[in-house]
């Protein structure tokens, strides 16, 4: 077993961190009621621990005795059929519906509904309502979203859907108005270097107090790839000889790409760099994280004036290849436009 | 072996949620001519419009409760809403269907107006239903006009077709004001036995910005996390704003005219997970209010925040839209000896 999955806190008296959080839910679902939660927060910060545990706290430990299903359902105008997991206990059920593409509104209309419209069977001793947890709210697309409003007012009688997404910013202002939203911020630098020590402790093994500290810098706030990466790292050598982390492949990669940039600016350089991108594409990196990467790593060499533009120019293509289809065109494009403002500015 | 009661667990959104025309908050321009028309015992097709939480799916909830009484509203009124499939096919079987039955008089008399001879058809969230639904449906409100009014609520009255718009009365919600919003405030927390400081409830306004629903959400949500200890504070944190001292550390950053703090001042502000889209929001508070910039500035300024707040509903990475919009604010603070010139900066 994984060492995230192991040491997962199961209730919320035993949350690492953000203790006023564990309180606020505590004492929220004591007061036996409960609005739509809308949870939000970076990844790895622990949001989804945190709603397992509300369940935990509601039902018992029977809530976290999961099943996982393979649903098929019939698309109501069309003869498509759809299919989509749901993992689910007795009193709650979690679907992802970005999983169905385009269709998710169509999952929207119908499964949840369904699911929202019957009541619980035996409502004395299963709790009041059912739960339905939503992930990745964010990636619905805006009929979805917009399916999802009269539904979550109409069966609030016996039925609490919990969302769950990284960012608010693409969630519509009607649905965030309907949920209580929480605000699950990243753990601190000291937070995750007391989980790692915590870990280390009850796996039995000496944590020497730099690598922790190197491992809590390098995960950015993210508790599970911190984890991950003292496991990973236990794995290769033990006992630790150097407190030192190797950068990751492609962090390495696109360092390198950015050392192209700065030693010549010219179209043959600039189809030796694409090449390197498509490799970088090639290995499922996100566009969004390789240009920030990028980014940061030109800022490293770059005078103050010049920040400015190649700050706006990347913000700019990332946009753009957004509402794209092809990355690897914007990255280019990114890489061209940087090559040609420092060329100038040089001269 | 469970701590949840049955009872009390309905929202109070849906709890208070008008039973009656009058009890409608606020619009009143718009409850006055509805009543006219309801007293004739006659309505016209209504199109109801206005931002989230004024008020437009309660209104003509109390009227059908009005006209029909709870056992008449189940046979006479068709709701549907974007959670229905609302396509070209539904319009034309589902809809057309419904509108085409008459009604029995005889047995219309058990509401409060006897003489309401025909059906409603409630379509919410109208705005986001295809263009061609809408041009299908035309034709139909025309021809079944003797027996059935339609009803249409929607966000944004532009994205209902001309043709369709023109057929209806139409009534603005207007975003609820002050005072309104706190009265029916206090008016829950006596119901409910909360006691809190008059700062509360100006914070909820604040943070709600007319909009009923959001304001009765946070003002339940605060009391079943606090209990009676409401405070302006735990208001903010439950709307997911940023407290105000961080937005002055954020601007301070951009005064001291240092990439390296700002990157790093943008990072915790995206690890504490705050909604980017309320950072520029409480940004561009700032930027209206501030001294230090000069006008032609804060206009460059503004039209960046629109771009950026544009980047980010098409789904653009939080953390390099903010840096942009930040350094971009550094700049124009920095720039004060000179006019900003921020031509090259703004693309459409």
């Amino acid at each position: 077993m994984l060492w995230i999955d192991k040491y997962k806190p199961t209730s919320l008296d035993k949350m690492d961190y953000h203790n006023d959080i564990s309180i606020n839910l505590k004492n929220m679902i004591k007061s036996g009621d409960f609005p739509h939660l809308l949870v939000y927060g970076p990844s790895g910060a622990g949001k989804k621990t945190r709603i397992l545990a509300v369940l935990q706290e509601i039902y018992g430990p029977n809530a976290l005795k999961l099943k996982i299903d393979h649903r098929t359902f019939k698309h109501p105008t069309s003869s498509k059929s759809i299919q989509i997991t749901t993992i689910s206990s007795h009193y709650h059920i979690e679907i992802n519906p970005g999983e169905a593409g385009s269709y998710d509104r169509v999952v929207i209309q119908t499964i949840i509904k369904e699911i929202a419209q019957s009541p619980p069977i035996d409502s004395a001793s299963l709790g009041a309502f059912k739960i339905v947890i939503l992930n990745e709210v964010d990636k619905l697309s805006k009929d979805a979203q917009h399916a999802l409003r009269r539904t979550m007012e109409k069966y609030a009688t016996f039925c609490r859907l919990i969302l769950c997404c990284d960012s608010t910013a693409k969630v519509i202002d009607p649905i965030k108005s309907r949920c209580l939203g929480i605000r699950v911020p990243a753990p601190s630098q000291d937070d995750i270097e007391k989980v790692l020590y915590k870990v280390a402790t009850a796996e039995k093994f000496d944590l020497p107090a730099k690598l922790a500290v190197n491992v809590a810098k390098q995960s950015g706030g993210n508790l599970r790839y911190a984890l991950m990466l003292l496991e990973s790292q236990k794995a290769k050598q033990y006992p630790f000889q150097s407190s030192e982390l190797p950068l990751l492949d492609w962090e390495n990669y696109i360092g390198q790409i950015v050392k192209d940039c700065f030693e010549e600016q010219s179209p043959t350089r600039l189809s030796i760099v694409r090449g390197k991108l498509y490799e970088l594409l090639g290995h499922c990196i996100p566009p969004e994280l390789i240009f920030k990467t990028l980014l940061l790593e030109i800022f490293k060499k770059l005078d103050h004036d010049m920040k400015f533009e190649i700050i706006h120019w990347a913000s700019y293509y990332e946009h753009r290849s957004q509402i794209g289809s092809k990355p690897i065109f914007h990255l280019e494009a990114f890489i061209a436009k940087f090559m040609s403002i420092y060329k100038k500015y040089n001269q | 072996m469970s701590k949840l009661q049955k009872k009390d667990t309905e929202p109070w959104v849906a709890k208070y949620r008008p039973k009656t025309v009058d009890d409608v908050s606020y619009q009143e321009d718009v409850i006055s001519a509805l009543k006219k028309s309801l007293n004739t015992g006659n309505l016209p097709h209504l199109l109801f419009y206005g931002p989230p939480g004024t008020g437009k799916t309660s209104t003509i909830l109390a009227i059908a409760m009005d006209i029909y009484g709870p056992e008449l509203i189940k046979q006479r009124v068709l709701e549907l809403n974007a959670s229905d499939e609302r396509g070209i096919e539904v319009v034309r079987t589902k809809i057309k269907n419904f509108a085409g039955y008459t009604v029995n008089k005889t047995t219309s008399g058990t509401g409060n107006n006897p003489g309401a001879t025909f059906k409603l058809i409630i379509l919410d969230e109208a705005d986001s239903m295809t263009a061609d639904a809408q041009a299908a449906l035309r034709r139909t409100i025309e021809t079944t006009s003797k027996t059935t009014r339609f009803c249409l609520l929607c966000n944004y009255i532009s994205r209902i077709i001309d043709p369709l718009a023109s057929r209806c009365a139409k009534f603005r919600f207007k975003p609820l004001d002050t005072d309104a919003t706190i009265e029916r405030l206090k008016f829950i927390s006596l119901q409910e036995g909360i006691k809190c400081e008059e700062s509360v409830y100006q914070a909820i306004q604040t943070v709600s910005d007319g909009d009923m629903r959001k304001a009765i959400t946070y003002l339940q949500s605060a009391f079943r996390f606090f209990g009676n200890k409401i405070t302006d504070n735990t208001i903010y944190n439950i709307a997911g704003s940023l407290p105000p001292q961080l937005i002055k550390q954020l601007i301070d950053c951009c005064k001291k005219n240092s990439f390296d703090r700002l990157q790093a001042m943008v990072q915790s502000i995206i690890s504490q997970g705050y909604p980017v889209s309320q950072v520029i929001s409480q940004l561009f508070d700032y930027v209206l209010t501030t001294k230090d910039l000069n006008q032609s500035q804060k206009s460059h300024i503004t039209m960046k925040i629109g771009n950026v707040d544009r980047n980010l509903i098409d789904g653009s990475e939080e953390f390099l839209q903010l840096f942009d919009l930040s350094s971009f604010i550094m700049k124009q603070l920095n720039n004060n000896s000179t006019s900003a010139n921020g031509d090259d900066m703004i693309i459409g």
